[in-house]
């Protein structure tokens, strides 16, 4: 997902019998629904994968802004081109209020960006695939976002409070974003068999990657057990996938797509679609930093903090020489 | 490291009539940098009519471990409610 792979404790959930007083008040609290702020007593384990978590979620999001704002300059028309400034300046919002969720949990906003950098946090697989035609913007919007979509709604309900609030008001926005992809994808499809075969080739680069965004099955992972009993993870990677194969296949059936997948059949007896795992080796490989795009993109987010540091700095400069101007006239 | 933006809580009055509330919270050099970026970063689709920052380090928030102490007093209070009341349906409405 926008968040992959991301580890807890590691050491699997805790009875509650074994667990401190203040531990198990904790869980209690949890299981009752209550939703944890900032400042309350949380064990060490779930301030610390919230941190992992939420700030990959964050930087995904900011990343995120880099394939689309490949194709603002070059969108077929202006309204095109207005609706998709608009789309990715949403996502650097979400980035923000991520990053101030993750900040109430006691990491600064320099300490996520420099993880980030330095390449010790990551960001989701998938925005390591280039944009090649104007087609794959509508296959992101419609795919990317609708599979992010998968994952957040559920997450509106996760445990942590500002965590919560962020999911709440980022989901509000998403279905706008999914819409303006799929309205591409739809007039591609219907246009000339040239426009038509694009969106079909972007459907193609886009399907399998898109299924590696809910990461590889973790119904054995001792990460994802705790991270369930601690509410900041609500349902199991293959669960949200299949959910999404179900919810797409009629998508493309209506575009007049192909899936790109001989085994994709639909299943009466568990009522969803049989479909093919994606590549996992090479979403490892992507993982690692060996996706097509992956140098690309770290290096166009560095290049941007450097480039801003002497304005950040300038402007911090000058409020600072205004409020002491203000202070010594009072 | 070079120091960061200080932290800015803002506030937005979502429609004409009622309070601010307390949407979420950003980073700006000044104040006035602060409502600039809250109207890019909270109101991207009319989501209010008015906006207040105030620098996170000036609010001072009551702890969590003291809601006994501070909330527990009106809990036995009922008397504060008009259901605690009985009053005959012949009076009318009250
Ligand atoms: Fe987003
Ligand atoms: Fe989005």
């Amino acid at each position: 997902m926008y968040a992959q792979m991301v580890k807890s404790t590691g050491e699997g959930v805790k009875d509650l019998k074994e667990m401190s007083p203040e531990e198990r008040a904790f869980q209690e609290r949890i299981d009752r629904g209550e939703k944890i702020e900032p400042k309350e007593w949380m064990p060490e384990g779930y301030r610390k994968t919230l941190i992992r978590q939420i700030g990959q979620h964050a930087h995904s999001e900011i990343v995120g802004q880099l394939p689309e704002g490949n194709w603002i300059t070059r969108a077929p028309t202006l309204e095109r081109k207005a609706i998709l400034l608009a789309k990715v300046q949403d996502e650097a919002g979400h980035g923000l209020y991520l990053y101030c969720a993750a900040e109430t949990l006691g990491v600064s906003r320099d300490e996520l960006l420099e993880k980030l950098h330095s390449g010790n946090m990551k960001y989701s697989s998938i925005f390591n695939y280039p944009t090649l035609t104007w087609a794959d913007i509508g296959a992101i919007g419609w795919l990317v976002d609708g599979a992010a979509i998968m994952n957040q709604v559920p997450l509106q309900r996760t445990s942590y409070g500002p965590y919560s609030r962020a999911m709440i008001r980022i989901c509000k926005e998403e279905s706008f974003h999914q819409r303006q992809g799929y309205d591409i994808m739809m007039k591609m499809a219907k246009g000339t068999p040239e426009q038509k075969e694009m969106a079909q080739d972007a459907l193609n680069r886009f399907w399998y990657p898109s299924l590696m965004m809910f990461g590889p099955s973790d119904k054995d992972s001792v990460h994802s057990a705790q991270s369930m009993a601690w509410k900041i993870k609500i349902n199991t990677n293959d669960e949200l996938r299949q959910k999404f194969v179900d919810q797409t296949v009629p998508q493309a059936e209506y575009l007049g797509l192909t899936i790109p997948d001989e085994n994709l059949a639909w299943n009466e007896e568990k009522g969803g679609y049989d479909f093919s795992e994606p590549d996992w080796s090479e979403f490892y490989e992507v993982l690692k930093g060996n996706g097509p795009c992956n140098k690309e993109r770290l290096g166009a987010r560095v290049k941007a903090w450097e480039d801003g540091a002497w304005f950040r700095e300038g402007l911090m400069a000058h409020a600072e020489k205004q409020s002491a101007a203000k202070l010594a006239a009072e | 490291m070079k120091k960061e933006w200080p932290l800015w809580e803002v506030f937005i009055r979502g429609q004409h009539g009622l309070n601010h509330r307390h949407v979420g919270s950003l980073h700006a050099p000044d104040a006035e940098m602060a409502i600039k970026n809250a109207r890019d970063v909270y109101t991207r689709r009319n989501e209010g009519v008015s906006i207040w920052v105030v620098e996170s380090k000036h609010i001072t928030a009551s702890s969590p471990s003291e809601r006994g102490p501070l909330f527990e007093p009106s809990n036995d209070k009922v008397y504060r409610h008009p259901t605690f009341f009985d009053i005959p349906d012949e009076v009318g409405h009250m």
